[in-house]
């Protein structure tokens, strides 16, 4: 198989995925991009993930209020879901429509919101846009449980258009003005849930989305030009035929699926990076009526996607569920120490389920300081280190088969091509190999020979692990 | 700006969890205490009074020895308007000084970048434990985070002493500067160097230092010891910053157990870390704060206390004036907090106003966000 293909293919694994073993990107190669691409654009030609088995062996798992147990689930299905691009859009949203568990305290809240995300975030943005208005925990969050038809809270109506929607501006003008965002938030009073916060006297039960029309201002309300007495799915149908919308939804789907973009508040100024590969999204977002799946084809089949590899610095839930994915850990089997996994995203900066602000996460090369970048080094080394595991036994074994004995060049090229097929720089290399050399060649024609080819391999792929390109995606 | 020895050092405890601040500084004298905490009043006998109105829990005998020196500073009611009941809601609150809005600078990583804006040193602030508090978090501002002092480091993960060396050996020159790689490429290299001379200087810490005290085994006694290690080993170190792990405070149940246990292990451990530093002359700038993110309801539930609002909060030092600060919260109903807590009497960014001014000597204004009455606790 052409070497162009696995490269290709681990790079859509990768993105529209949270990675795959070395095994895995090849049988999928053999199937083709085309194909490939479009299992992960129809996640229910896939099984879903096995949630009963997970519930079997932890039967308190179900409902559970702690965000430890929602964030766990949640990784745990990132490492297993055969439905791959419907887990990762589930990130994707999470950290556009941010919501956090720091406010809203309660695990079971931010677990449903999340699987939302993921039953409808490959469907049509207009209705998920209606579903995130009416989620329980987002109304809170962002206030709109405040907001009465006499006492106006304005928080949720400003971030449904700036953070979430049509975004503050392109091409240098303004997309809304102060009173759009007051007939926003005027046209969403009574957008409520029950039962109302705070969960005294008698503990907490699941929210639910209650309309209450007596708190609903129904009067007549100009928005973004259009003038009548727009109700909150009225607003929702308007900001949908914005172009700002088609442009600051393709915008953050090329920022999480193909390249790094300067951060959201400079978008208004800054043109996008590929503005041919963001017209096609802008174009396909109108064409298909607003269908994310749609646009996402557009996105995985255009060029600009394709030769955008590394152009990414991974985001921490990459790192942590990529390198699972690779090594063959956590996968499918049920075992301890998926709890503290699960907590690894934190360490590096990514509190699942908590982001900072409704702004969400400071992406690209702001994920790394000195703290983090240790964090995600040592997790991967660790990981890619343990030679026992599936992921890397299969790497170790194709290595072997390149021959009986390997030059150091070989040995390092070989390793380069199996832990992703990674884009190291020169200089990198120069320093990889000066290290190998000091070994010599490599052979595996007796056990002390393979033990030791086994030893350097596990040693070369924790340096790779280590190098600062391995910190892109 | 590069530390010296003689430069102040603030050290901080978080008690997670929401400590108990009712039973943690007792008024003891009070009916209504009595007549709230029918399973968890402390006993008038067994408390160990501070004055005719307070006494502190019966396992905080070390801490009542700073007491007596006049070392210990107490503040009463301390909290902020309109509370949190969430952990991390109102733990944010008190990293951030944010109460209205969610905040996303630490006041601690505001202090560092003031003491050192040019990040020259990689260790003026060090947190102890996984995972950054926000307490340090500032952009541009590297902290490192310390899971355990004995072993940090880069690639730990590989055995063999000779093979790691040889491995930080190779990094050390992966990561060395390039010409022409991009911006991001390059800004990850030069991390990767700054995190790899934080990791190089912190690790002589441990072969550094020797003592005749003995922490306890548990995580507070560990990282307030590694925290002592890296005062001692004299890097620079201006912020130190540790947590008691897994909201260890937050006892809804099983109260009288848990919270005893915890003050032994904090009152311990405060004097074996006071002990540890005057051995090697090394207290006179350190100033040690205690905080916790809420206390607890002011009637118990049978076992233990859920949520509440204001509660206790201490500083340690050689150079601390002893005593009560502030009036205790009435418990009397008309005066409670919703739901029956106690309400702050105490804004917490009045004492962080006075640590800034008084001790750290920066303008505090910036960093708590307005102007907050001094307590002359320094």
């Amino acid at each position: 198989m052409p070497e162009h293909d696995i490269a290709l293919m681990a790079h859509l694994l990768r993105r529209a995925g949270f990675g795959a073993s070395r095994a895995e990107i090849e049988a999928k190669a053999a199937q083709g991009y085309e194909a490939a691409l479009a299992e992960l654009l129809n996640p229910s030609s896939q099984p879903p993930i096995d949630e009963d088995l997970m519930l079997r062996y932890h039967p308190t798992y179900n409902h559970a209020g702690a965000i430890e147990i929602n964030t766990q689930l949640w990784v745990y299905r990132m490492i297993n879901s055969p439905r791959q691009l419907q887990e990762k859009m589930s990130l994707f949203w999470h950290m556009i429509f941010c919501a956090g568990h720091s406010k809203i305290d309660s695990g079971e809240e931010m677990g449903r919101m999340i699987g939302m995300f993921r039953e409808h975030g490959m469907g049509n943005f207009r209705d998920l846009l209606v579903r995130l208005s009416t989620n329980p925990g987002m109304m809170y969050y962002l206030d709109n449980s405040e907001s009465h038809k006499a006492n106006l809270n304005e928080n949720f109506g400003r971030e449904l258009l700036e953070l979430f929607s049509v975004g503050v501006g392109k091409d240098e003008e303004f997309n809304y003005s102060e009173d759009d965002v007051k007939a926003c938030a005027h046209a969403f009073t009574g957008w409520n849930v029950a039962p109302a916060y705070p969960p005294f006297p008698y503990g907490r039960s699941p929210w639910q989305f209650r309309f209450d029309p007596a708190d609903h201002d129904d009067g007549v309300k100009t928005f973004m030009g259009e003038t009548g007495p727009w109700n909150g799915d009225d607003i929702i149908e308007i900001i949908c035929k914005q172009p700002g919308t088609a442009r600051y939804l393709s915008r953050h789907l090329y920022s999480f699926f193909v390249a790094d973009e300067v951060p959201v508040p400079s978008w208004r100024q800054t043109p996008p990076k590929d503005p041919e590969t963001i017209e096609k999204l802008e174009k396909a977002y109108f064409d298909s009526g607003y269908d994310l799946t749609e646009m996402l084809r557009v996105l995985f089949n255009s060029e600009g996607f394709k030769n955008a590899r590394f152009a990414k610095v991974k985001n921490p839930a990459e790192m942590v569920v990529g390198t699972m994915r690779l090594v063959g850990e956590h996968r499918d089997e049920i075992k301890p120490g998926l709890f503290e996994i699960s907590q690894e995203p934190k360490y590096m900066g990514m509190d699942l389920m908590n982001p900072p602000t409704v702004e969400g996460w400071h992406t690209g090369h702001e994920w790394i300081d000195s703290g983090t970048l240790v964090e995600r080094i040592n997790f991967a080394a660790d990981y890619l280190g343990q030679t026992h595991l599936e992921g890397n036994q299969t790497m170790i074994s194709n290595l072997m088969g390149q021959g009986a004995s390997l030059s150091p060049q070989q040995f390092v090229e070989g390793c380069i091509d199996q832990v992703g097929c990674l884009n190291i720089t020169d200089d990198t290399r120069q320093e990889l190999l000066a290290h190998v050399q000091r070994g010599g060649d490599l052979s595996h024609g007796n056990d002390a020979e393979r033990s030791e080819f086994v030893r350097r391999s596990g040693e070369m792929f924790q340096m790779l692990a280590a190098t600062s390109e391995f910190q892109f995606e | 700006m590069v530390s010296t020895k003689k430069d102040n050092v603030l050290a901080v405890l978080s008690l997670s969890g929401g400590n108990d601040g009712l039973n943690t500084v007792i008024p003891y004298n009070s009916g209504l205490y009595r007549d709230y905490r029918p399973t968890l009043s402390i006993a008038e006998n067994q408390v160990i009074p501070l004055n005719d109105e307070l006494g502190l829990h019966p396992t905080m005998a070390p801490l009542k020895r700073f007491w007596d020196a006049g070392k210990l500073a107490i503040f009463l009611g301390i909290g902020y308007p309109s509370p949190s009941y969430s952990h991390f809601r109102s733990m944010d609150i008190w990293h951030t000084c944010e109460p209205d809005k969610v905040g996303v600078e630490g006041w601690l990583g505001q202090v560092i970048k003031e003491i050192d804006p040019n990040a020259e040193n990689v260790l003026t602030g060090v947190n102890f434990g996984r995972g950054l508090p926000r307490a340090l978090a500032k952009e541009g501002v590297p902290v490192a985070s310390v899971g355990n002092l004995e072993t940090y480091g880069l690639l730990t993960g590989i055995e063999g002493e000779d093979q790691r060396a040889q491995a930080l050996d190779v990094f050390g020159r992966m990561y060395g500067p390039t010409i022409g790689s991009s911006y991001t490429l390059d800004y990850i290299r030069r991390t990767g160097t700054d995190a790899l001379k934080g990791a190089d200087i912190l690790a002589t810490a441990p072969d550094k230092y020797t003592s005749k005290v003995e922490y306890s085994a548990t995580a507070i006694g560990q990282y307030m010891k590694n925290i002592a290690q890296t005062h001692l080993a004299e890097f620079g170190t201006r912020v130190l910053f540790t947590t008691s792990p897994y909201n260890g405070f937050d006892t809804h149940a099983n109260q009288a157990s848990d919270h005893a246990r915890l003050w032994t292990d904090v009152s311990n451990t405060v004097e074996t870390f006071f002990e540890d530093l005057r051995d090697h002359q090394a207290s006179d700038n350190v100033l040690l704060f205690m905080f916790s993110e809420f206390g607890r309801r002011i009637v118990d539930n049978g076992s233990g206390t859920d949520h509440g609002a204001s509660s206790v909060a201490f500083v340690v030092g050689e150079h601390v004036k002893g005593g009560v600060y502030g009036t205790y919260p009435s418990l009397e109903p008309s005066e409670q907090e919703e739901g029956g807590n106690l309400k702050s009497s105490m804004d917490f960014r009045s004492v962080y106003t006075t640590i800034l001014e008084d001790w750290m000597h920066m303008d505090p204004v910036p960093i708590v966000g307005g102007n907050y009455e001094k307590i002359p606790f320094l």
